[in-house]
């Protein structure tokens, strides 16, 4: 694995807020993340399902649908001619348009509900590279039979005028990575890609990203739950627990050397084939908190194995830790009482 | 403001546990009750159906009683005071002035004499669930001959129409009621058979639907309606009629049943059932039934308007009942021409209980299919 | 695709001869034959009719046979070209009927571009503005155009603009066309007429599919590919207009297939209300005066021509729609 590169980070998020106003109250789903991405790495976001992690991607994106609004923090996005970076948050809607797709591309969950059904594959990938490079329809389609070919779609000059419930699922994700990477994005957004997907075509995907990546030197965000899936992509990693990365840092320290208890309880979580035959897999007690009945204190507490003392109960953790490695948890800093 | 009108809202949490364990009706009325112009729709739905029960007991005239001298009178208002200010509920009488160029005797409104108005009183003859009565909500206390309480004033034939409307709702609405029956038994027989037995059995009767819903219907009612012989009984037309409609109305329901039991089949709850031994028919009454009765309700709350908008229709044709029956059909059929309406604009009476029952039923149908899906 | 089509054509055939039993019910079923009434007509008038000239009249119309035998006999008249006479105007039933056919097409199919110029556009915008002030004002006029029957709908209207406007806005011809040849000003007369009753027509068909064009669209707006198309950089217009709306154009076309038999009923009870010279006053004439052969004749052919209406309707929903054109290959 690379060692961190403590370089410039192409796509900083500071503080992200995003709220959705609901009747019965506010629903703070993103609550103050905070991460870097880096040119040629990829972050990998993890979470249980409802931690706001899709959110995050959306916020990033400026696509988080009504009730839903980012309320505070700032995407600083380092510009391709090597500028100062700008903060998405404060880009005019057209702005915004140009970022989305060109600078920023998105791969989704489900290949299938992510496509039109009306219209082929070439149209719906051509659309893109007309809209940000200005190419006519024929340069268009040409572009996106060598895209398909990039991503592996075999026969793509026939496959390029089918329509997508023509493809099985895996040849539908290769083409949703093709129709994201359409106009050479340096950020890729990847938002559980593998999670529909059988075994097999999901280590297809995940190679094929790698392999795009090393190739283009994308900056990978992926979002997904399966820490098995982290293990084997990324660089960094970001633990979100309902709407905060409750522990960021390099994928090394983090699998060796888990901090937050949440973290170290997601991996035990995870079957491994040197585990003990027949033993119960452990899981983390208790279930996630409903969005309205946020705890006090450290989300996490009612969950909570190490949990120290009433302070948890009552106060938010800060974050903590070296530079590279961030940890929002008494247990490693904030504790009025005996440090650990 | 009318956000909060339409506005739905999920319940409480500090009512968890009541949802979690909450019955699928109990949650669809949960849900529904907060929908507040369904509610109000439910409260218009249930007065009127008041109304066509004590439909005689509110009128106040023989709606079938013919008098030459009040034909055409304009609706007159209740006067509740005397000029000196005392309180004596009374009418004005009517009086015959001769037209001075046709010399015809012709009946006017005569504000000098007053016709007192008892409530509670004794007007003609009715039954009430069986018992004889004369009772009335009000009535004239000394009427002389032509003497009436014209709210909505007469037609041609010099009856009252407040009268006739009342034994109207209660013609129209149940003939709506009747009707749902048959077509709720159809459609639940017919889409549950579809759905249960599936194969050719199950594309006879969706060719079937599809061929009744490709066909013009008023055409076919029309001809089916003239069919029937013109001796018949008021009863034996009510009847006949309210079958025609039924016949070419059930198809929706039968939709609705079939794609609820077919999506239903594939539920977790069900398999368990069947899994757990269940025979069919308890599959079917205990599990399933409940699961969709909600939606079964919304989708006759929402078949009602159209029997009786059918019902209107064709009688107003006057192909449908026929007079002396009364319906609302029949009342229009008074205002079918511009002629008429040009005399007696109030002709047009009946087109307000038309348009408000449609209107509160398809208010309710649509608060119970919102309510019908109480999780989603 | 091919199959499709068949089945649809079969199921269209299938249609039309149930139509046509049920024709010829309406032409059998009135008690007693319709000779009888014809004469107890005469009778009523003071002339007598001879026995003879009963039976004569009895076998010029082939009854007194077995029912399927006049069923065929008329079955294979009606196929080519004869419906019949009309007992009451005692000419052809075809001569009797002539353009009010076509008529009764041209006003509902005007009523159909109704609704889909008015349904579409505002569908679209309830559904994208959902719980602006304007979805309200458009709720609520769309059900209000539920609620009041069509035929109600023209009494009112024509009572007002009796009323109110002094004018009679009835028929779909002034005066001195109503009789007239077709000529250019004839037909330009008929479209300043046209509007109205279609309008009439159109408000209830319309307000329904206001409902279902805006419930689909809510539901599209909320799929993963409407995500996918705005981080490709679209424009919010273009998103919606492109994807969302392209889908929930689908079973909003499947429903107008349902809509045009609706019309060409509600045709018949507004034409009588409005005075418009369609085959809707005089079906129910002929039914009232069981003028059986042209009632049946009417029904015949109004359920004929919505059948291939509906027919025509799938064929351009199997065009659009590109699931239904590769998957029924």
């Amino acid at each position: 694995m690379v060692e961190p590169i403590l370089s410039e980070p192409i796509l900083s998020v500071r503080g992200l807020h995003t709220s959705f106003a609901a009747q019965e109250g506010t629903v703070r789903a993103v609550d103050g993340v905070s991460f870097n991405v880096f040119e040629g790495r990829t972050l990998g976001v993890v979470g249980e399902s409802g931690c706001g992690k899709s959110v995050t991607a959306r916020s990033i994106l400026g696509i988080v649908e009504r009730p839903g609004r980012v309320t505070g923090g700032e995407i600083l996005l380092r510009p391709g001619d090597g500028g100062a970076p700008v903060d998405l948050l404060k880009l005019s809607p057209d702005a915004m348009r140009k970022v989305r797709g060109r600078e920023i591309g998105l791969v989704f969950q489900e290949p299938m509900a992510s496509f039109s059904q009306y219209y082929t594959i070439g149209n719906q990938i051509g659309e893109g590279i007309r809209l940000h490079l200005g190419l006519d329809a024929k340069a268009a389609r040409e572009r996106a039979i060598e895209l398909l070919d990039m991503v592996g779609v075999p026969q793509p000059s026939r496959r390029v005028d089918e329509y997508p419930f023509q493809l099985s699922g895996g040849l539908r994700q290769r083409v949703m990575i093709a129709m994201a990477l359409s106009c050479d994005p340096r950020v890729l957004i990847a938002d559980e890609p593998t999670t529909a997907l059988d075994v097999t075509t999901q280590a297809q995907i995940l190679d094929l990203l790698r392999e795009l990546q090393e190739k283009k030197g994308l900056a990978i965000i992926l979002i997904t739950h399966d820490m098995g899936v982290i293990a084997e992509m990324a660089h960094d990693v970001a633990v979100m627990y309902l709407g905060r990365a409750v522990e960021t840092g390099p994928v090394r320290d983090i699998f060796r050397a888990p901090r937050h208890p949440y973290t170290r309880a997601l991996l035990r979580s995870i079957p491994t084939v040197l585990a003990k035959p027949r033993s119960r897999l452990p899981t983390i007690e208790g279930s996630i908190p409903h969005p309205f009945n946020r705890p006090q204190g450290c989300a996490y507490h009612p969950r909570c194995v190490e949990i120290i003392d009433d302070q948890c109960r009552t106060e938010e953790p800060p974050e903590a830790g070296p530079e590279t490695h961030r940890i929002r948890c008494f247990l490693h800093g904030g504790h009025k009482g005996a440090v650990a | 403001m009318l956000g909060a009108l339409f506005g739905r809202r999920k319940p409480a949490l500090s009512q968890a546990e009541r949802f979690a364990m909450a019955t699928q009706l109990q949650l669809t009325w949960w849900r529904f009750k907060r929908h507040k112009v369904a509610m109000v729709s439910l409260f218009i739905v249930a007065l009127f159906y008041v109304i066509a029960l004590g439909a005689d007991f509110l009128a106040t005239t023989d709606p079938h009683a013919t008098d030459a001298r009040t034909s055409y009178i304009a609706p007159q208002p209740i006067h509740f005071f005397e000029a000196d200010g005392s309180f004596s509920p009374h009418v004005y009488g009517l009086k015959g002035v001769r037209d001075p160029r046709t010399f015809k005797l012709v009946y006017t409104v005569d504000p000098s004499r007053h016709v007192a108005i008892d409530f509670f009183a004794p007007g003609y003859s009715y039954t009430f669930l069986g018992i004889p009565t004369t009772t009335h909500l009000f009535a004239l206390r000394n009427p002389e001959r032509g003497d009436g309480i014209f709210i909505l004033g007469t037609d041609q034939l010099g009856r009252d129409i407040w009268s006739r409307l009342m034994v109207a709702t209660r013609v129209s609405l149940t003939i709506g009621l009747v009707g749902v029956s048959i077509s709720l038994f159809l459609g639940v027989l017919l889409g549950g058979i579809s759905a249960l037995y599936g194969g050719i059995v199950d594309t006879l009767i969706q060719r079937t639907i599809e061929v009744i819903r490709s066909m013009p219907t008023i055409p076919l009612w029309l001809g089916l309606a003239a069919a029937l012989p013109n001796d018949w009984s008021v009863t034996q037309v009510y009847f006949s009629i309210t079958i025609i409609i039924s016949l070419l109305a059930w198809t929706d329901l039968a939709r609705v049943v079939r794609g609820k039991f077919l999506a239903l089949r594939e539920e977790e709850f069900v398999m368990a059932a069947e899994l757990a031994g269940a025979s069919t028919g308890r599959i079917i009454f205990r599990h399933m039934l409940p699961s969709f009765l909600s939606h079964i309700i919304a989708a006759v709350s929402l078949a009602l308007p159209a029997m009786i908008i059918s019902e209107t229709s064709l009688s107003f044709l006057g192909l449908g009942l026929r007079p002396p029956a009364i319906s609302w059909g029949i009342l229009l059929q008074d205002a079918q021409s511009i002629q008429s309406l040009a005399l007696a604009p109030w002709l047009l009476a009946a087109a307000v209980p038309v348009i408000l029952v449609i209107l509160a039923f398809n208010f309710l149908g649509d608060g119970l299919r919102d309510a019908a899906d109480p999780y989603g | 695709m091919i199959t499709f089509m068949v089945r649809r054509l079969l199921l269209g055939l299938f249609t039309v001869w149930l139509i046509s039993m049920l024709a010829f019910a309406i032409i059998q079923l009135p008690p007693g034959d319709f000779v009888d009434s014809y004469i107890a007509n005469l009778a009523a008038g003071g002339a007598t009719v001879s026995a003879d000239e009963a039976n004569a009249m009895r076998k010029l119309y082939g009854m007194g046979q077995p029912i399927y035998v006049q069923y065929g006999k008329w079955i294979v008249r009606v196929i080519a070209g004869d419906l019949g006479e009309s007992m009451e105007w005692r000419r052809p039933v075809a001569e009797v009927i002539g353009d009010r056919i076509w008529l009764t097409l041209l006003l509902s199919f005007a009523a159909l571009l109704v609704t889909w110029s008015l349904a579409l556009p505002i569908g679209i915008y309830s559904a994208v503005r959902q719980y602006s002030l304007a979805d309200y004002v458009f709720t609520l006029v769309g059900f209000i155009g539920i609620a009041v029957p069509n035929f109600l709908l023209a009494l009112i209207i024509l009572y007002t603009a009796f009323r109110y406007l002094g004018m009679s806005v009835g028929g779909l011809f002034s005066a001195e066309y109503a009789l007239a040849p077709w000529t250019w000003d004839k037909v330009k007369d008929l479209a300043w007429h046209l509007p109205l009753p279609a309008l009439i027509l159109a408000l209830s068909g319309t307000a329904q599919l206001i409902r279902i064009m805006r419930a689909n669209l809510l539901d599209e707006l909320r799929k993963p590919y409407v995500v996918t198309a705005r981080a490709k950089g679209l424009s919010e217009m273009r998103t919606v207009l492109k994807y969302p709306v392209r889908a929930a154009l689908n079973p909003f076309a499947s429903n107008i297939a349902y809509l045009f038999p609706y019309l060409v009923s509600g045709s018949i009870i507004i034409s009588i209300v409005l005075g418009l010279p369609t085959v809707g006053p005089l079906l129910v004439r002929a039914l009232i005066a069981q003028d059986v052969y042209l009632g049946g004749a009417i029904v015949l052919l109004l359920g004929v021509l919505t059948v291939i209406g509906t027919f025509i309707s799938d064929l351009v929903l199997m065009w659009v729609d590109p699931r239904l054109r590769h998957q029924l290959d």
